[in-house]
């Protein structure tokens, strides 16, 4: 039992954030009398939020580094303006033009990342510029009017299901499949992660609450994709959402180049002084957070079916608020990607709850002020209590 | 008694796997300079910050009992307010702001909000003077040594009419000169009354300046020694660390071959002030299997020398050529550096060694994780048990490699900062003031560990501030002035007296 009251002072910020997320949600599904976790609705949350988790996760890494990018949001409203153009101006196939958008993606990229990494301008200025830069820009392109809409094989990314190709009827037995198959290789990979820690005891957790967290997500995991697959099944966008988050938690924690990450944000001269290049680093995380701006962008753009001048306007903030939701510092060297995803998810519930009930976007934005500020608040007192 | 100034009974204090303190009992009496000596992680900075309420009433257990008052300390505020004042490890002072702005730091001189400059200088003034700083009170703390620092930072305890000085290392960075200077300041102080607690690591010190000697191990208290004529550094030590220690200084048996490493015509500029010369035409080499030191003043150089060397970290350089093994190599960049063979342990750790917030296993492998590349993933069971490896060559204490390096005490982020320098396999390791803030155990081990990588062929840069430290280590010595070699010494030739001459000599090529 110490054992396990140790463990907790140890992860309480990872406890805090994911009992946070479980009780807005207990919480909504009480008072929307049920509506918050209807098929429809998980599936709306999930769709709604993609854009905000896209560039949470490449936010998070910014701020890792001790840096900052305000820009985000212009960027993906520019990037929707380029593919509205390409697509719908210029009539260019679907492919090409998604690629010529992420690429422009990460010209901008690196563009910010010069600025910050070689000349050393602060990124909170080079980044404001981006961000009056490219919407500016974006104005430019699309001329000040609404390009819409899409062709429709565009938007199979942002808003379209997978096909149920088992044809289960009323349930989409493909989503439960991959759900199933899911669940088979997170638990596999728990298992093998604990083997190889066991090899060298390095085992924090006891058998038994090892287990039971491995069936607790389990049953979660199955739990949501039963959810979905009475509705319409598993959206494109999922899949995309599940591999980023994969991709860059194995990034960030397994990798030579994610320890540098960490290394650089937590202090940059140690890390110089260790062969790490700092420079070459911060480059590349902007190049990876304009891609993912982009990618963002055309989510967004998808979603909608219009590329307009107003996209994006404030996805900065919600990308922002979200990694330190999730644990991210901003004085660098701290932050996760699955952290990033549950701050969005924290925002992207409340937003969701909050319109269900009714609630004006006005006091949406205050609740989320407080909600934001309460976290990192709860954070530092937290901290200062252990120290 | 009534005068004992200070009672600490039975303090217990504990943190997340650590028992820092074990039922420490502490007594300090009025008007005397009490020395606090012990292994490090031994507990001593933990017990001052308990004092001093940097831990609050509550986060530990025992009571406080200063001047007949039992204390519950919530912040540092009202230990001061009652006379108590802290000086840490680290110093806490502003490089951006002036000398007499940190004086008054948190207590500026002041009417209705509006800061009173006049009185602040004025003040500063005399308690500048009454430290023996020779700079001005406006001078920027960036622009002033560590040595004048240390003596702001005293400056700025009196300001706040102190009644018990905490000194936790003072003269850790400082040269022979400036501890000097600061022993003689605290022998003063107590003529006019002023308690202090002395925590140092330097044993000579401690027995020319204090009265009692408290010894800690493992967060429990010893004993209380009386310092008169007949206490011995070897009593101190066997106390501390519970058998006695034959000798500070390993034997040598040195066996020496060819050149390994040359530096020719080396001119660096200073990164700022384009051409300020930091080093000047210098040469010299190091052999296989040879520990070499650099002697020199502060302020000679010898940090920038080396840095510029590893992979250009300091100024620019200018001119001159790196040999190994009588080939030139690039090691224009760190990375480069590092492949080529060298490591540089910096003398700062905080700054330039150590990532705090993060593990001690992953500060250890941070420059060389190469060696740990599974495909493309870091092999974790391998770098766990490197890590561990050197846990326990090194005796790092801590609870597990997962602890951040931000809880070990200072020493053993030292040992840390080392371990990740061996991890490179270097064949050239700079040591820079490598047992800064360490015990005499843990500096054995490192004067033995020094020996073994020798004897494997590698060869030993050292810098120290400590004479007797390079005349005990060395095979060799260079003397350093203002950016110029200035000697070359077998260590049979050389004494501490010839070494000043040298480390004090113009550097204009004359002897
Ligand atoms: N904030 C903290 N969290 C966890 N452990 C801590 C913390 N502060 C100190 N410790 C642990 O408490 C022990 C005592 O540390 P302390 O800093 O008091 O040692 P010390 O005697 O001052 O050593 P040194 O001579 O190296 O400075 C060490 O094992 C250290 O790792
Ligand atoms: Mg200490």
């Amino acid at each position: 039992m110490n054992n396990f009251k140790q463990l907790i002072t140890n992860n309480i910020r990872k406890f805090g954030m994911i009992v946070a997320l479980v009780g807005i949600v207990v919480i909504f599904q009480i008072l929307t009398q049920g509506i918050l976790l209807t098929p429809l609705n998980i599936t709306n949350i999930i769709m709604q939020n993609s854009y905000v988790i896209i560039l949470a996760i490449g936010m998070v890494l910014v701020i890792i580094t001790g840096e900052i990018d305000l820009s985000v949001g212009s960027v993906a409203a520019f990037v929707g303006a380029i593919a509205g153009t390409l697509m719908i101006t210029w009539e260019l196939p679907v492919i090409p033009s998604i690629i010529i958008s992420l690429l422009v993606g990460a010209v901008i990229g690196a563009w910010q990342g010069f600025w910050v990494a070689y000349v050393k301008v602060p990124a909170f200025i080079v980044t404001l510029a981006g961000m009056l830069l490219f919407r500016g820009l974006t104005m430019v392109v699309l001329n000040g009017r609404t390009l819409a809409p899409f062709p429709s094989n565009f938007r199979i990314m942002s808003s379209e299901f997978m096909p149920d190709l088992l044809n289960g009827g009323s349930y989409n037995m493909m989503a439960i499949i991959i759900g199933i198959f899911a669940i088979i290789v997170y638990v596999y990979s728990e298992f093998r992660a604990r083997k190889i820690k066991a090899a060298f005891n390095q085992t924090e957790l006891s058998y038994s609450l090892f287990l039971t967290k491995v069936i607790l997500i389990s049953v979660l995991i199955g739990l949501f994709t039963e959810r979905l697959a009475v509705y319409a099944g598993i959206p494109y966008i999922l899949m995309i959402l599940v591999a980023l988050i994969a991709g860059y938690t194995f990034f960030m924690s397994k990798t030579i180049p994610g320890r540098h990450v960490y290394a650089v944000g937590g202090n940059e001269k140690a890390a110089r002084l260790s062969g790490v290049k700092s420079q070459k680093i911060k480059f590349w995380i902007y190049v990876n957070m304009g891609v993912l701006a982009a990618l963002a962008g055309l989510v967004f753009s998808g979603r909608l079916n219009a590329a307009t001048p107003q996209a994006g306007n404030l996805f900065e903030l919600d990308a922002i608020a979200a990694t330190v939701i999730g644990g991210a510092s901003l004085t660098g060297g701290v932050g996760t990607a699955i952290g990033a995803l549950i701050g969005a998810l924290i925002m992207g519930v409340l937003n969701n709850g909050m319109s269900l009930l009714g609630v004006g976007i006005d006091w949406q934005q205050a609740i989320k002020g407080l909600v934001l500020l309460g976290a990192v608040a709860f954070d530092i007192i937290n901290k200062k209590r252990n120290g | 008694m009534s005068n004992i100034i200070l009672e600490m009974n039975n303090i217990t204090k504990e943190f997340p796997g650590v028992k820092a303190l074990d039922r420490v009992n502490f007594k300090v009496e009025k008007g005397e300079i009490h020395a606090l000596v012990g292994e490090n992680g031994a507990g001593k900075s933990t017990l001052m910050k308990v004092l001093s309420g940097v831990h609050p009433y509550g986060t530990y257990d025992g009571d406080i009992v200063f001047e007949g008052e039992t204390c519950r300390f919530e912040e540092i505020n009202q230990s001061e307010a009652k006379g108590i004042v802290i000086i840490h490890q680290e110093l806490a002072l502003i490089p951006e702001l002036s000398v007499a702005e940190n004086v008054f730091l948190g207590n500026e001189r002041a009417k209705k909000g509006i800061i009173n400059w006049g009185e602040t200088t004025a003040e500063t003034e005399k308690l500048i003077k009454k430290v023996g700083m020779r700079v001005n009170s406006t001078e920027l703390i960036q622009n002033i040594g560590v040595g004048q620092q240390q003596l702001v930072e005293i400056a700025k305890a009196l300001s706040k009419r102190v009644k018990l000085l905490i000194l936790d290392e003072p003269t850790a960075a400082l040269n022979e000169a400036e501890s000097e200077n600061l022993l003689r300041l605290l022998l003063e102080f107590k003529k006019e009354g002023l308690t202090s607690i002395l925590i140092s690591h330097k044993l000579k010190e401690v027995l020319k300046v204090s009265d009692h000697v408290t010894v800690l191990r493992d967060g429990q208290t010893i004993e209380t020694l009386v310092n008169d004529d007949t206490l011995k550094e070897d009593r101190i030590i066997s106390s501390m660390v519970g058998r006695s220690l034959a000798n500070l200084f390993p034997e040598r048996h040195a066996t020496i071959g060819d050149i390994q490493l040359e530096v020719k015509d080396w001119t660096v500029e200073h990164a700022h002030l384009p051409g300020k010369k930091i080093a000047n035409n210098v040469n010299f080499h190091v052999k296989k299997g040879e520990v070499l030191g650099i002697a020199g003043l502060m302020g000679a150089g010898r940090t920038e020398l080396m840095m510029s060397i590893f992979g250009q970290s300091y100024g620019k350089v200018k001119s001159g050529q790196i040999l190994k093994n009588n080939h030139v190599i690039d090691v224009s960049t760190v990375d480069k550096a590092i492949k080529q063979g060298l490591s540089y342990v910096s003398e700062d750790r905080k700054e330039y060694g150590l990532i705090l917030d993060d593990t001690i296993k992953k500060n250890v492998t941070l420059a060389n994780l190469t060696t740990l590349a599974k495909g493309m993933t870091i092999d974790e069971g391998k770098e766990v048990n490197v890590v561990e490896d050197y846990r326990n060559k090194l005796k790092i204490k801590a609870p597990s490699i997962e602890q951040n390096v931000v809880n070990l005490s200072g020493g053993n982020q030292q040992k840390v900062v080392l371990g990740k320098w061996m991890f490179t396999n270097p064949d050239i390791l700079i040591l820079d003031e490598p047992t800064r803030g360490i015990d005499v155990g843990a500096k054995n081990e490192i004067y033995k560990i020094m020996n073994t990588l020798a004897e494997e062929g590698k060869s030993i840069i050292v810098i120290s501030s400590e004479l007797p430290e390079l005349l005990g280590t060395c095979d060799r010595i260079y003397t350093l002035n203002n950016g110029h070699i200035t000697g070359d010494f077998m260590v049979d030739e050389a004494d501490q007296e010839k070494l000043m001459t040298y480390m004090t000599a113009d550097g204009s090529g004359k002897k």
